[in-house]
């Protein structure tokens, strides 16, 4: 059987910046393993701007930021294989991979990092009722259709979900001159980043109408209208608003789902909250030797979290294959009171006390709170903060004396205070 | 000049199509749709009846019990998935328990074997994930499961391999007859010939009856809605679990499909249009809530798609099999449950008519056993190996979510009868059919089309007709 000390599952952005941090923790025998024909992931159907901002300081595209790290990886002669599709990986760390060339191949890896991104919520996972015809794409398939193949998905467009995905392509629809007729959110509020709203939306005057939902799609072969209407504070349609929208076209932006099946058959344990791992600080999962990180783990905002926290974990990883990390008893982070979830979830009796960052999201939109880690009663952080909303992570940082606190706690709360939190 | 025009790709047409190509005749099987399987077939419960349910000395009762038997050597020969998982069906109510002897006997009487009436407790041994209140059970053994579309597509290729042709887009709109010939126009304006027809026309097979039959047939649209729930609770049912009807009505059912997810529906509702293939929010709430009887824990997070098809209710509440008043002139209408069960009986028998009539010669050549596609995901990694180095195009894994690979998807569109557009494809391989629902493949499958069948990317489409997925290049 081929061996490896660190094989990566995905060549995305959180696999590539995984892959140069473990090399430059000093680990030279890593193996990327990625399913498309070119690395860079999702990043390369993203051609709009915007990316890079905190990373590198300037916007660049979904591509170009993409490029960095490939060049990164390229730099460091670390090995990678296309268009390879993993099958299967074992609480052992036998990851068997396909591809057209090598046939099915089980590599045994001394650590194993789970990079391989997220998926789009279909169709039937929200229960649209009526017809099946072409014309019902996931905003993804559909930024595909557009900027890889170069092919028009449709004229007269209705989006439903103002995730991000749905709002940019709001945007990329209407530059190749297709009419947006509405972004339909069900919440009253929107999934999405606000400089996407205003830059997307508001900009071209595309109606962006809350606490509104699709009840039904219709046309026979192809999509020729969707029935809208708005809902109630339990989220069920009111049938007497319903209003027809004509339309060719309907694109979803209705969530992001980590790709956990691979996990899952490793035996890993997946957070309810987040349906990705639940990890420790090192980014391990409850299967020693088998990390997590990016979208798989939990759905970022932006790839720059995605890259850092896909650098702390190749850094763990290559510690781990040479001893220095290991499975610690752990600590859990409690997150109540408005704080939907927070990553790592467990903290690690490791005495290794290195700044850390922790990434959560809330479960509403609050205003005038204060986010606040507390250690057995004790306020270890704080800070004020004039809205938050679940289309934002929050993301915080606490210096080494803080994390000795924490990692010494019994128990450790994060929890919004104040305002109109609960 | 054919011999013998079937109308109709469904399962009992393509059925019918392959019993008779084990005689020499030239047949041609015509289709409104792009495929086969594209009506009744590809959107039903996919049950291998035991024949309990049916009156005694109805078709239905007769060919439910016949075409039950043959499963087993039918999905070999033809390789389409098939399990006899057995059936449960649930009485939750003692005062009502009359109502599971009823059907035993009824069973009894149409000749159903293995069946045996057990407890709740027994029932909840057999299947754990039904609800505590089940009193009791009727446990018919012989009850399976297939694949209805898939085998549908088996039935027709292994007909065209045995020289039977297949007419897509091939919409009939007037059938005569001129002396001892039948004429079968298209609305495209071609013109068929032919010295035998077979009307497997499902919903529409009244209207053609009605164009030369002076008894006519009535048949109703009788919708159902159900959905698919994801494989990963595939472990909370394996056989398939009936409610018994009741005054409060048909109740719906729960069942593995062999694909291993789960099937909960159908509902059921008379609708207007033959086309009207609609979910409804209404249905689908109610087919759930009533799956919740049967089985509390059902989640509707683990739902994945919902869909809706038709069931062709003849006024006479049977199946009309058989030649009309017009001689030559043959019959296969009112194909509702169990009709995918019986379709094999009524094949063979028809096709024994038919033959007889034309004095037909057996086709020496005949091959009876058909092949599917090698399934990557079903195979050993030594398998995958082998086919790999013989085909490279097996390597690369286009659909993740069913671990689809390219070279399923090219045999699915070169094969004979081959898939034109993306749901033949998804039908033949399960492309598109997990849980992302095509979310990812379907650029990479329209390109494989495009490429395979020399087309260009914006003529692909979803299920032939007006369904282009994208509508042209970008600017």
């Amino acid at each position: 059987m081929a061996v490896k000390n660190l094989v990566i599952v995905g060549g995305g952005p959180a696999g590539l910046a995984a892959a140069k941090a473990a090399y430059d923790c000093g680990e030279r025998d890593i193996l990327i393993l990625e399913r498309e024909n070119e690395l860079g992931g999702i990043l390369e159907q993203c051609i709009h701007n915007g990316f890079g901002l905190h990373t590198f300081k300037e916007e660049l595209t979904g591509p170009e930021y993409a490029q960095r790290y490939i060049d990164e990886v390229a730099k460091r002669g670390i090995e990678y294989k296309l268009a390879s599709t993993v099958l299967e990986v074992t609480d052992e760390k036998k990851v068997t991979y396909v591809n057209a060339t090598d046939g099915v191949v089980t590599v045994q890896a001394k650590a194993v990092i789970l990079a391989c991104g997220c998926r789009e919520r279909p169709r039937g996972a929200i229960n649209i009722a009526g017809m099946r015809g072409a014309g019902v794409f996931s905003a993804g398939t559909a930024q595909r259709l557009v900027n890889i193949e170069g092919y028009l998905p449709g004229r007269e467009v209705v989006i439903l979900g103002s995730g991000d995905i749905g709002l940019i392509m709001a945007r990329r629809m209407t530059f190749e001159g297709a009419k947006v007729k509405a972004v339909v959110e069900l919440m009253p509020y929107s999934s999405g980043l606000n400089r996407n709203i205003v830059q997307c939306l508001n900009d071209f005057g595309i109606p962006l109408k809350f606490s509104h939902t699709v009840v039904e799609i219709r046309g026979k072969d192809r999509v020729e209208g969707v029935v809208i209407a708005a809902v109630d504070k339990n989220v069920n349609p009111v049938m007497e608003t319903a209003e027809l929208i004509p339309c060719d076209t309907l694109l979803l932006s209705v969530g992001l789902l980590p790709e956990n099946e691979l996990a899952k058959n490793a035996g890993v344990a997946l957070s309810p909250v987040t349906g990705g791992a639940v990890v420790d600080d090192n980014m391990m999962t409850n299967v020693e030797g088998i990390f997590q990180c990016g979208n798989v783990l939990h759905v970022h905002d932006l790839v720059d979290f995605v890259s850092s926290e896909s650098e702390n974990a190749g850094k763990c990883a290559a510690e781990y294959i040479n001893g220095k990390r290991g499975a610690d008893e752990k600590v859990t982070v409690k997150t109540v009171k408005g704080v939907r979830y927070c990553v790592p979830q467990q903290l690690s009796r490791d005495g290794n006390f290195e700044p850390l960052n922790l990434k959560m999201r809330v479960s509403n939109v609050f205003k005038k709170v204060e986010l606040t880690v507390t250690c057995d009663g004790e306020k270890v952080y704080s800070r004020k903060r004039p809205v938050v909303a679940p289309g934002e992570m929050e993301n915080i940082t606490l210096n080494s004396e803080q994390v000795r606190k924490l990692k010494t706690a019994k128990e450790i709360v994060i929890s919004l205070e104040g305002g109109d939190a609960k | 000049m054919y011999d013998i025009i079937i109308i109709g790709g469904g399962i009992t047409g393509c059925a019918v199509a392959r019993e008779l190509s084990r005689s020499k005749a030239k047949i041609v099987v015509l289709e409104k749709g792009n495929d086969v399987s594209v009506g009744t077939t590809k959107a039903n419960s996919g049950i291998v009846h035991g024949g309990f349910d049916a009156m005694p000395g109805t078709n239905k009762a007769k060919y439910n019990v016949l075409g039950n038997a043959m499963f087993d050597k039918l999905a070999e020969e033809l390789d389409f998935p098939f399990k006899r998982n057995g059936s449960l069906v649930l009485c939750f109510d003692e005062t009502q328990r009359g109502g599971l002897d009823e059907l035993y006997e009824r069973g009894v009487k149409n000749g159903v074997p293995d069946m045996e009436i057990i407890s709740g407790d027994e029932a909840r041994k057999l299947e754990p994930f039904i609800s505590e209140k089940v009193t009791a059970a009727l446990y018919a053994r012989t009850g399976g499961i297939a694949s209805p579309y898939e085998m549908a597509i088996a039935y027709a290729e292994n007909a065209n391999v045995n020289g039977v042709e297949f007419k897509f887009s091939q919409e009939v709109n007037g059938v005569k007859k001129k002396g001892e010939i039948f004429e079968v126009a298209c609305a495209d304006g071609t013109v068929y010939e032919a010295k035998v027809i077979v009307n497997c026309a499902g919903m529409f097979s009244d209207d053609i009856n009605n164009m030369l039959c002076e008894k006519k047939l009535y048949i109703r649209a009788r919708k159902g809605d159900y959905m698919l729930l994801d494989k990963a609770c595939g472990y909370m049912c394996s056989r398939t679990v009936f409610q018994l009807p009741t005054k409060m009505g048909k109740g719906v059912l729960v069942t593995p499909t062999t694909h291993g997810n789960i099937l909960i529906g159908p509902t059921s509702n008379d609708v207007e249009s033959k086309e009207e293939v609609n979910t409804t929010a209404a249905e689908l709430a109610d087919a759930f809530e009533k799956a919740l009887i049967t089985m509390p824990s059902l989640s509707r997070r683990n739902i994945i798609t919902q869909f809706s098809g038709l069931r062709a209710h003849e006024d006479g509440d049977d199946f009309v099999v058989g030649e009309s008043n017009v001689k030559g002139f043959y019959n296969v209408c009112g194909i509702e449950s169990p009709g995918l069960t019986a379709a094999p009986a009524i094949a063979v028998e028809l096709a024994e008519q038919v033959a007889k009539a034309l004095s037909l010669q057996p086709n020496e050549n005949f091959e009876p056993v058909r092949k599917g596609i090698p399934q990557f995901s079903k195979l050993s990694d030594e398998e995958r190996r082998k086919l790999i180095e013989k085909n490279p195009l097996y390597g690369k894994v286009v659909c993740r979510c069913e671990a689809v690979t390219e070279g399923e998807i090219v045999d699915s569109i070169n094969r004979p009868v081959g898939a034109k557009d993306l749901d033949g494809v998804k039908r033949r391989t399960r492309a598109g059919m997990g849980r992302c629902q095509a979310g990812f493949c379907t650029p990479r499958i329209m390109e494989i089309i495009a490429r395979e069948l020399g087309i260009e990317l914006s003529e692909v489409t979803k299920c032939g007709g007006n369904s282009q997925v994208v509508v042209g290049r970008t600017k």
